[in-house]
């Protein structure tokens, strides 16, 4: 069972995203932006190459969150801002998204966490936070 | 080119109503590697109904928005209930501020997600950052 403590850290998970995960996010979300899947237009509009969607980036977040509270349907709240591209490699490796999180608050009935989402060290998503209803 | 400045406080006309499928779900899931027991759909599932008035707004030709130029700036949901399975979902997207700050258009939007019987379920609000063309 998860506490709830002030302070507390979510454990820290990794995720490997693949060209593949995108294809296949492309397809569940209804974003099928060309920017997450051709190198080309890609290119064109000075990303550095393709990148994941940031709502994957952030869903994968998410799934952190859930894993930790003990399942969906606690989240209230969640937010974030897609602050540096998540470059995804034409290749069977693919790229790591590291999620860890840290208790900020503790209400009566809620819960306030801040997340920290890097790609190589370096932050992808700017300010996650959410809130999580407790039990 | 520059979007509209008329844009901002537009409202949208309100989406074709979603039927939440426990499919979709379990695609939507499945893609992302999230929990799905049949009950709350993940987290950021509403943005699969957002962003279909995101389209509305990024396809409507009076707008001025090329979809390969723009990038999701940020993303924050805040629920009244979790999204379930048998929902029937639409979103009125209303353009809440624009600005242009280095050729970009920054759009503040809200999508404000109701169920079939009209009460709020979950309001997602999205920046979208939409560049210029290329000097």
């Amino acid at each position: 069972m998860t506490t709830f403590e002030v302070g507390a850290a979510l454990p820290a998970r990794e995720f490997t995203v693949t060209r593949a995960d995108l294809v296949r996010y492309a397809g569940a979300s209804g974003d099928r932006n060309p920017i997450h899947w051709s190198e080309r237009v890609a290119t064109s509009v000075g990303l550095p190459g393709v990148i994941a969607h940031g709502m994957f980036t952030m869903a994968l977040a998410a799934r952190a969150l859930d894993d930790w509270a003990g399942g969906p349907g606690r989240v209230r709240e969640m937010g974030c801002k897609f602050t540096k591209p998540v470059v995804v490699p034409d290749d069977d490796t693919g790229v790591v998204v590291r999620v860890a999180g840290t208790v900020k608050a503790v209400e009566d009935d809620t819960v306030s966490v801040t997340l920290e989402v890097t790609c190589g060290g370096e932050k992808v998503l700017g300010m996650p936070r959410a809130v999580l209803v407790r039990g | 080119m520059a979007v509209d400045g008329s844009l901002a406080g537009r409202t949208f006309p309100a989406t074709a109503p979603y039927p939440v499928s426990e499919e979709r779900v379990a695609e939507f899931a499945t893609a992302t590697g999230s929990q799905y027991d049949g009950g709350a759909a993940p987290v950021t599932f509403p943005i699969v109904v957002a962003f279909k008035a995101m389209l509305a707004l990024m396809e409507d030709p009076t707008v001025g928005i090329e979809l390969h130029r723009v990038v999701h700036g940020e993303q924050r949901f805040r629920y009244t209930r979790p999204v379930v399975a048998g929902d029937v979902l639409t979103a009125t997207l209303t353009v809440d501020s624009l600005r242009q700050i280095g050729g970009a258009d920054i759009i503040g939007t809200r999508s404000e997600i109701v169920d079939a019987n009209g009460d709020h379920v979950v309001t997602a609000h999205a920046v979208l950052v939409h560049s210029g063309e290329p000097a």
